[in-house]
């Protein structure tokens, strides 16, 4: 087999990947978009041990390892998303622009103004309320 | 030599069966992989990830590596594919069609995505244009090949691996955890 074949499709997939990661606002659909892109370096990694016959196999080993570090990644990644759209009800990267967990970080910037409208002593309320809704 | 390895080989005129195959099967991982970044409807992007997934799990499966190829479609179509869509119901997404899919940069992450596609097919195909891989004889990645190879050869990586894979599972249930106490201690300080 040519090898130009494996190597190019490698490469159209890790380029579909960078443009979901780019592009995309859910968190998850982000996630997709690394696997993706992992993928395509576990395709070149194979073809590659396969056309040169390594004799430690080290193309497929290596592919073994990062598909298992590829299922951890999604796991601690999973858990992250779930955790920050308990905390800020949202998963859409582009609006996650806080990095503390401060009270304005706590609302998202579409709902700002109601946030200011509101009086100071009840916007911990409103936090209050979120968190019980969410336990 | 290269010239000597073009001319013992068929060109690209005259495929054989395995490229005809692994063409086929491309074509379709592609697509599937940009309509998975490309629709609007969250689930189904989960659903076409696990075409292009599997897809890649047949392209192994043509480059004769076997164990791989099930690995693949054990651990990404079974777990990893399921446990994005956990997410996606656990983050309440829409069911329907969601208008706010892209953000904003969808341009110029498209015009970046092209750049890097054309330079990376274009050089790929410049450097192996005379190369060929040979898959006669017995399937290098059978699970006989990669037991022999893994256990012989790169055992104390995959003892390391598999402390890491125990350190991902701890954190991930620390991260994921309801954390009672520190929330009574912030109420309290408030």
């Amino acid at each position: 087999m040519h090898l130009a074949y494996p190597t190019v499709l490698a490469a159209l997939l890790f380029c579909t990947g960078l443009y979901g990661v780019l592009a995309r606002r859910n968190a998850i659909l982000v996630l997709m978009s690394v696997e993706l892109m992992l993928n395509a370096v576990n395709l070149n990694l194979v073809a590659f041990d396969v056309w040169l016959r390594d004799a430690l196999h080290s193309g497929q080993a290596l592919t073994l390892f990062t598909i298992a570090i590829a299922a951890a990644e999604i796991g601690i990644g999973m858990a992250i998303v779930l955790a920050v759209y308990r905390n800020r009800g949202s998963s859409d990267v582009d609006r996650l622009r806080d990095t503390a967990e401060t009270e304005a970080a706590e609302t998202l910037p579409g709902d700002e103004d109601t946030h200011d409208a509101e009086d100071q002593a009840t916007a911990p309320a409103g936090k209050a309320k979120k968190a019980e809704a969410t336990a | 030599m290269t010239l000597a390895a073009a001319a013992a080989h068929p060109g690209f005129l005259s495929p054989t069966g395995v490229e005809i195959a692994f063409l086929l099967v491309g074509l379709a991982t592609f697509g599937a992989a940009v309509i998975t970044v490309t629709t609007k409807q969250l689930v189904h992007a989960a659903l076409w990830l696990v075409v292009a997934l599997g897809g890649i799990a047949v392209e192994y499966l043509l480059l004769t590596a076997e164990f791989i190829a099930w690995v693949q479609v054990l651990i990404y179509v079974g777990s990893v594919v399921v446990l994005l869509l956990f997410g996606l119901m656990l983050t309440k997404a829409p069911i329907g069609r969601s208008p706010d899919a892209d953000s904003g940069n969808r341009w110029v992450a498209a015009a970046v995505a092209v750049t890097a596609a054309t330079a990376l097919v274009w050089v790929v195909v410049d450097a192996f244009r005379t190369t060929w891989i040979d898959l006669e004889g017995p399937a290098q990645g059978s699970t006989d090949a990669t037991g022999e190879f893994l256990f012989r050869h790169w055992v104390l990586p995959f003892e390391a691996l598999s402390v890491l894979l125990l350190a991902a599972l701890i954190g991930a249930i620390v991260l994921s955890r309801k954390d009672r106490a520190g929330t009574s201690h912030r109420e309290d300080k408030r």
